[in-house]
């Protein structure tokens, strides 16, 4: 049976790898359709014919697109991610600090979305029907139906402008305690926190319900089991795969979710970076920041799959 | 002396169970289908003139919905907006679920290498994050309508794609197809007349959540500055222009959130409680 | 006086439609058992045995209610307690077997564990005294490697012994009431046997009261000392035994008997002229997977077998989960191809996959499946269904194909304005007459029935198969029957094919139907219950032959 799983395992490793190979291909082809002649751009004023032409040579611009994108990835691979345009350092030293900035956002908000998420899923499948279940559900369908913005547009209304507990704008230039830094990241993890945590509710109640149909669980009530027993040693038991699945889903909508919080919020994070380098046409800072983009997104979306398949208790 | 209560028992009309819910849900779509259609004949002040002296102005008799950063009157700009959010919305989920739902149908009657090919392939578009995905295209090649609409649709294509897929081989297991194919029936003839009707609901349900998608996206965009440019403006632009009415509570900024939320959670309500034909039995 | 275990009175429950209505599906019951008595709740579908069954323990199935009666168990009224009360006596008073034993069991817990989770819940004995008791039980319902069976998950384990597992784990907590909810219904009928064998011998032990629900008249004489017989929620008749097999009061349990050894037809003998047969078959082997090397296919289902078809005549192929025969009967129509051997169609030789086939031979053999509810479309009108091939086949225009769906109907003796209605509308047996409607529709000359009665409850099944003989000797048409039911075939079949294991082992005509020759022919005869209550006790089968051809 354990040959089965790997089997399965690998076969999906393979596809995302194939996945990754077939996205950055597309995100290399959509940038490099960017307008202009990238050249005369970068020379400005003093792009004159045979400076163009010598630049043009320089960056490999005259050869077929497809050397340009095995130069491309064999590149990124290397760990050389070339040069801004706008900002003429290179890509790797402006991503690094920003890239650290948005992953400790989305480390606070995994840590607080997901003990949340999974305490208001499961009891309000354990309760299905009651009010609390009623209202849980409804502020969730609530929060999935609207935009980001909207979310994070309300909570700077009450929590910046009506209550004015915290800042809107967020500097870390400027925090001095741990208290400030906390203030600070208040914000745009609540916005996130909301997004993410309905998404899970969502999943993992109807996950919990699902198994709470099956006979089995029927079965352990008719042993005499409390409704306590039935949910946590039956039912979680058995819902835990599609829950993790659903964590794993969930978390991958943060990819969308931050572009909107850092632009909103202003945090110096690389989704901010990404937004700013499309107005200024940075090529190979946009390439950059979409792949790592690509790359986390299909990590989370992968593992989703992969847990779905080990959850499978048949193939033990 | 009686075990748990039963649930609560809808009303019924024509035969069919219909909610509360359900009907108003309607109501508001339809009304903003109507206000997309006739926007122009029913703004109450021209959509570029400048009617307040104050700029993110109050709610008042004559400006129902306050006014904009530049003065001009909020009602009219939403009321506006609609045509865009609603118009390019539509035509691109129109356009995502025409060939997803077709593709789908087709790669499960046939089968074999071209399923596989094309089920990989979508998959792989599918790995890209819908944000990013419109961000990169917009950013290479403008954001004129057309490129709008036909962006949203590829992104979202592969899930109505991947659904339709999967309701079509479950009908593609039933003995009725067999019986079919042993008949000698054409691809054409199973796709068109004895899988399209039984998956059709579904498939309407899953055309709804797709426009609550598209909608929210392309309101993301258009909050980014990379959707519907100036001097057009949908919901999501909107917000983005008055965003500097954020710290003063104005209207400007909230109202155009607020349309779009009515519509979004609108569509969700009422996939959830589409009528139901009676059929009088017990579980 | 002597008090009775348990003393239903009145018992009413109730169900919600999606309507909003509410209908009584169980109306004024009453009935008594006593200590150490077996009490049967037979019926069809529908009738309410499992939803009385369940109201022992006071549990009622999502959208129902118990809305009135005394249900009284050992002296507590079910009916009155609170929720946890009840909680309290489940498992250690009344204790409960499933129908599916497969989707009883927790997939990702061990057996044991499952087993002795009663003498946890309610803290009955410490672990290690439940896992002796629970191996002790092991060994008395005849599982082999008692000791180490319980070490196993759920899946890994085959549904016989999964059925005896359950058994173990009702019977744990020592309880005076068990219910048995048609707990053999899903296994073969040579699996049955070691099932209720088991079963008779720990109830017997332990002096322990039942409730045996099921829709098979002969399995339940075998285990209950009163069966009472329901329809439409309320009591028919209720009395011993004995005294319903052999002199049944009410006409619906007459119906029952009847329904249980249908009346074999009489049939023209045969004068031994060779008429050509309408189908031959010469040894096709078919499977499923990639062909290997040795031009097998990786899952041989079907090895190498023969047989024929004479007009006018019936085969039926016979045999149980897993010996090829539905395999066999796709060969034959095409749907899946063999990849050997000959088949030949009203003389002359037709193409093992259907796509190669003629138009008129695929009109003229025609196959009808076990499930109606899969095998009608469910957006599609019964005209629609029917009329589409008279338009296929033979070309008819609207007036001609509406006045044949019209005759179709009459044939296969439904109601003409059943054409308006919709399949979700019509019951198990309406949907199947429309299934075999479609299929004469072809005017075919061969009928391959794939386990068509199966699905169906005794009485209506037993309407089917009169139907089938009224329209072979109307159309002079020829069925291929198969089933696992071995008293359906005898009723309308001339010769009977027994298959194990994908290959033909046996062709049994008539005559010889009562002394089959072949080992496993014999074993498979002789596990069919009869409606004689001392048949099971009398039964004697040669342990070697069960563990030959046994499934466990």
């Amino acid at each position: 049976m354990r040959s089965e799983v790997s089997v399965l395992v690998l076969n999906r490793l393979f596809i995302a790898i194939i996945s990754l190979l077939i996205v950055s291909f597309a995100v290399f082809f959509a940038t490099s359709m960017l307008p202009g002649d990238t050249a005369s751009i970068l020379l400005g004023q003093a792009a004159t014919p045979e400076a163009v032409a010598g630049l043009r040579k320089a960056m490999h611009l005259d050869e077929p697109a497809i050397l340009r994108f095995m130069g491309w990835l064999l590149g990124l691979m290397r760990g050389d991610l070339g040069i801004s345009y706008a900002n003429n350092m290179p890509v790797a030293q402006l991503i690094g600090g920003r890239l650290v900035a948005t992953l400790e956002l989305a480390a606070i908000t995994t840590f607080v979305s997901v003990p949340l998420a999974l305490l208001l899923g499961i009891t309000s499948a354990m309760l299905r029907g009651t009010y609390y279940d009623r209202l849980v559900t409804v502020i969730s369908i609530g929060v999935i139906s609207v935009p980001e913005f909207m979310v994070a547009t309300l909570a700077v209304l009450l929590f910046a402008v009506y209550l004015r507990w915290l800042p809107a704008l967020s500097s870390t230039s400027e925090a001095h305690t741990l208290f400030d830094l906390m203030k600070i990241y208040a914000m745009p993890v609540i916005t996130l926190t909301f997004v993410i945590s309905a998404q899970m509710i969502r999943m993992t109640r109807a996950a919990l319900i699902e198994t709470l149909k099956t006979p089995y669980v029927e079965m352990a009530l008719l042993k005499g089991a409390s409704r306590s027993r039935m949910v946590f040693r039956h039912a979680l038991p058995n819902a835990l795969g599609p829950i993790v699945n659903a964590i794993a889903l969930s978390l991958s909508y943060l990819v969308g979710g931050v572009i909107i919080v850092e632009t909103i919020f202003n945090y110096p994070g690389i989704a901010k970076l990404m937004v700013d380098a499309v107005a200024t046409r940075d090529l190979p800072l946009i390439q950059s920041c979409a792949m790592i983009f690509c790359l986390g997104y299909l990590l989370l979306i992968t593992a989703a799959d992969i847990i779905a398949i080990l959850s499978n208790p048949r193939l033990r | 002396m009686i075990t748990k209560s039963l649930a609560p028992r809808p009303s019924s009309l024509f035969g069919y169970n219909v909610s509360l819910v359900g009907v108003v849900a309607f109501a508001i779509i339809l009304g903003w289908t109507i206000v997309a259609l006739f926007a122009p004949y029913i703004v109450p002040y021209s959509v570029g003139d400048i009617v307040d002296t104050d700029y993110f102005g109050p709610i008042s008799d004559q400006l129902w919905l306050g006014s904009d950063y530049l003065g001009r009157d909020m009602l009219s700009r939403v009321l506006m907006g609609a045509r865009y959010t609603v118009g390019i919305s539509l035509a691109a989920v129109a356009l995502c679920c025409f060939c997803g739902v077709a593709l789908g149908m087709i790669a499960a009657v046939i089968g074999g290498w071209f399923d596989t090919i094309l089920s990989r392939f979508l998959d792989a578009l599918n790995s890209i994050p819908s944000k990013l995905f419109g961000l990169v295209v917009v950013a290479a090649v403008g954001s004129s309508i057309p490129v709008l609409i036909i962006t949203l649709a590829v992104i979202y294509t592969p899930g109505a794609y991947r659904f339709a897929r999967a309701l079509a081989v479950n009908i593609n297991t039933m003995d009725f197809i067999t019986v079919a194919r042993t008949r000698g029936e054409r691809v054409g003839y199973i796709i068109a007349s004895e899988i399209l009707p039984n998956i059709i609901r579904p498939v309407l349900a899953d055309f709804g959540l797709r426009f609550v998608f598209v909608v929210l996206l392309l309101s993301g965009l258009s909050f980014l500055g990379l959707g519907l440019q100036p001097p057009y403006a949908d919901w999501g632009a909107l917000v983005r222009e008055n965003i500097g009415g954020l710290p003063f509570a104005a209207p400007a900024v909230i109202v155009p959130s607020f349309a779009i939320a009515s519509l979004t959670i609108s569509v969700n309500l009422l996939i959830d409680n589409l009528p139901r034909r009676i059929r009088d039995r017990s579980a | 006086m002597t008090t009775n275990l348990v003393e239903i009175r009145n018992l009413k429950v109730e169900a919600r439609t999606d309507s909003g209505r509410v209908i009584e599906i169980i109306k004024d019951v009453s009935f008594d058992i006593a200590k150490g008595e077996i009490i049967a709740l037979i019926g069809e579908s529908g009738s309410g045995k499992t939803t009385i069954a369940l109201t022992l323990m006071g549990h009622a199935r999502e959208g129902c209610r118990i809305s009135g009666g005394k249900i009284d168990v050992d002296g507590r009224d079910m009916a009155a307690l609170s929720e946890s009360e009840r909680a309290k006596v489940r498992g250690t008073t009344v204790a409960y077997i499933p129908q599916s034993a497969a989707a009883a069991f927790n997939p990702a817990t061990k057996i044991i564990e499952q087993v002795i989770e009663v003498t946890r819940i309610h803290r009955l004995m410490p672990s290690e005294q439940a896992r002796r008791r629970a191996i002790e039980l092991f060994r008395a319902l005849s599982l082999p490697n008692p000791e180490t069976i319980g070490e196993r998950y759920p899946h890994q384990v085959s549904g016989g012994q999964l059925q005896r597992l359950a058994a173990a784990m009702a019977l744990i907590g020592e309880p005076k009431l068990v219910i048995f909810d048609e707990p053999t219904t899903a296994l073969d009928v040579t699996t049955q046997i070691d099932v209720l064998k088991a079963f008779k011998s720990v109830i017997r032990a332990g002096d322990i009261a039942g409730v045996y629900v099921s829709h098979d008249l002969a399995v339940v004489a075998q285990i209950a000392d009163r069966i009472a017989v329901l329809k439409g929620g309320e009591i028919q008749e209720l009395a011993k035994t004995e005294a319903i097999l052999t002199g049944p009061s009410h006409p619906y349990t007459r119906e029952l008997l009847a329904a249980f050894e249908p009346k074999q037809a009489v049939r023209d003998s045969r004068t031994g002229g060779s008429i050509a047969p309408v189908l031959r078959i010469d040894s096709l082997v078919a499977g499923y997977g990639d062909l290997q090397p040795n031009g097998l296919p990786a899952v041989c289902a079907v090895q190498s077998v023969s047989l024929e078809v004479e007009k006018g005549r019936n085969l039926g192929i016979i045999g149980e989960s897993g010996c090829g025969k539905s395999t066999l009967a796709r060969a034959i129509a095409g749907i899946l191809p063999a990849v050997s051997g000959t088949i030949g169609f009203n003389g002359s030789d037709m193409h093992r996959a259907a796509k190669s086939r003629t138009r008129d031979q695929l009109r003229e053999m025609q196959i009808v499946f076990q499930y109606a509810d899969t095998a009608l479309n469910p957006a599609k009108s019964i005209a629609d269904i029917l009329e589409r091939p008279l338009a296929f086949y033979h070309g008819m225009d609207r007036k001609a194909r509406e006045a044949r769906v019209d005759q179709l109907l009459d044939m296969v003796r439904l109601p003409r304005a059943l054409r308006y209605r919709y399949p979700s509308e019509l019951s198990g047996g309406q949907k199947q007459r429309v299934n075999f409607a479609r299929a004469l529709a072809a005017e075919p000359r061969l009928i391959i029935c794939d386990e068509i009665t199966s699905a169906l409850d005794t009485v209506v099944a037993a309407a089917i198969i009169d139907l089938l003989k009224e329209l072979q000797r109307e159309l002079h048409l020829s069925y291929i029957f198969i089933s696992h039911d071995l008293s359906v075939v005898e009723a309308i079949c001339d010769e009977i094919v027994v298959m194990y294991g994908g290959k033909k082992v046996e062709q049994i005509t008539r005559e010889t139907a009562n002394a089959p020759r072949h080992p496993y022919s014999q074993l498979l005869f002789g596990s069919v219950p009869k409606l004689d209550p001392t048949w099971l006790d009398n039964l004697v089968q040669d342990p070697e032959l069960k563990r030959e051809y046994g499934h466990g």
